[in-house]
């Protein structure tokens, strides 16, 4: 329990996906500038993140890695992971329409985004098990939500100040998030200890 | 002719540069350059996969029906994709190791995926793959760029040899690497404003494959955008 609890802790801060990883950079940078497409965004992948890792574990330990079929990971995950969008996204619409309103908008735009395939593929190199796999698909997708909402107050003030020219726009942006990312690191001391080292 | 191809080349190295001009491929510019030869692995393995899978677009661009294009181009891509990973897990196993994820990770790398919607599936093949090779190469040099100034600064060696006595840890680091990436970008805005060019205002949708039916990119269009953002 309290393994799970680390796992969870780390996923969100330590080991942020976007800070401190660098997986799903252009959402981070394309959709902060408001803080509900923000909100809205972040719910859809961390939804997707979990989906996709409840669907990928099982299929590549039991039916992919036992038949030696290990080498066809990317390609089978990354069709899943479309298969599974586009699954979601008529579900969606067809039963549940005011869930799709809000979320549908950003769905083909995560089929792309790094940050899922990313969290599914990297639970295999961290050698996780299923339930552990799936709280850090969900603490990562949290990561994402508190790293976006965060991200997104900051760009909110940058928008009141005076920058120098030369650094209008996407520079200012980038430096931004390194110094949101700083503050992050202070994070990174406590992850030795949460999971027991 | 001629001119036609050497434009093709040179229009991805420099003025649509992927990374410093169109902001594509963000990901694998910030996580996987904390050293030159990094950079470098990365860049090659990109460039590989990106020829290949623009000449197999084109090949069968009047092949693939237009509403599954995507998932077919996807598709392809990670078969390329895994064709490069295992040779570099054989040959290079180091950089295999330094890269990580970020090498299957190339699959989901917009400039490939955008390429070969934007261009291969309008274009013969010489031409793509001509195309596939020059924003490779603009690619390969961005990140060599930024994996040389990360580690000069932040290990103070050039692949590996020492340079300077004392770095700053910081610079190979998380923040270092989105501070660098800043820079770079402001540089390569005021070279492009020198040169009567647009300046680089926001991350780039317009390579994006999913630009037409995204609403939550902030440009360019900005109607959709708006009803995106609000829609609720």
């Amino acid at each position: 329990m309290s393994y799970m609890l680390g796992v969870l802790v780390l996923s969100i801060f330590a080991e942020n996906f976007v800070l401190s990883q660098f997986l799903g950079i252009c959402p981070f940078l394309g959709v902060s500038k408001r803080l509900n497409t923000a909100v809205g965004m972040s719910v859809a992948v961390i939804f997707v993140m979990v989906l996709a890792t409840a669907v990928t574990y099982p299929l590549f330990a039991y039916v992919l890695e036992p038949n030696n079929l290990g080498y066809l990971q990317t390609i089978a995950f990354i069709l899943i992971i479309a298969a599974l969008v586009q699954l979601v996204e008529i579900v969606l619409k067809k039963y549940i329409p005011s869930l799709y309103k809000a979320l549908g908008i950003y769905l083909p735009l995560i089929t792309t985004n790094c940050a899922v395939l990313g969290v599914t593929l990297l639970h295999f190199t961290k050698g996780y098990s299923y339930g552990i796999a799936l709280v850090n698909a969900f603490g990562s997708g949290i990561g994402f939500l508190v790293a976006m909402v965060l991200f997104a107050g900051v760009r909110e003030r940058l928008e009141s100040c005076d920058i120098p020219k030369f650094l209008q726009g996407l520079p200012i942006t980038l430096i931004a998030a390194a110094i949101v990312s700083l503050s992050f690191m202070g994070f990174s001391g406590i992850a030795n200890g949460l999971i027991g080292g | 002719m001629n001119q036609k191809y050497t434009q093709t080349f040179t229009k991805g190295i420099i003025t649509e540069n992927p990374v410093l001009r169109l902001c594509l491929g963000t990901c694998p510019s910030l996580a996987v350059t904390t050293s030159l030869a990094n950079g470098i692995g990365m860049g090659a393995a990109a460039t590989l996969v990106l020829i290949c899978s623009n000449v197999a677009v084109s090949l069968l661009r009047k092949v693939i029906p237009a509403k599954v294009r995507i998932p077919a181009y996807i598709t392809i891509i990670a078969g390329f994709v895994t064709i490069v990973q295992m040779l570099v897990q054989a040959f290079l196993p180091a950089i295999n190791e330094s890269l990580g994820i970020f090498l299957p990770l190339i699959v989901v790398n917009c400039i490939i995926l955008g390429r070969a919607e934007a261009f291969a599936s309008k274009n013969p093949v010489l031409l793509s793959a001509v195309d596939g090779l020059g924003m490779g190469v603009g690619f390969t040099l961005a990140l060599t760029l930024m994996g040389g100034i990360r580690e000069l600064l932040g290990a103070g060696t050039l692949l590996g040899m020492s340079v300077i006595q004392e770095p700053m840890l910081i610079f190979i680091m998380a923040p270092g690497g989105f501070f660098v990436f800043g820079m770079l970008i402001a540089a390569a805005n005021a070279i492009a404003q020198k040169m009567g060019k647009k300046p680089v205002k926001s991350v780039g949708c317009d390579g994006c494959p999913n630009h037409g039916n995204c609403s939550g990119c902030d440009q360019p269009a900005p109607q959709e955008n708006q009803a995106g953002g609000e829609g609720q």
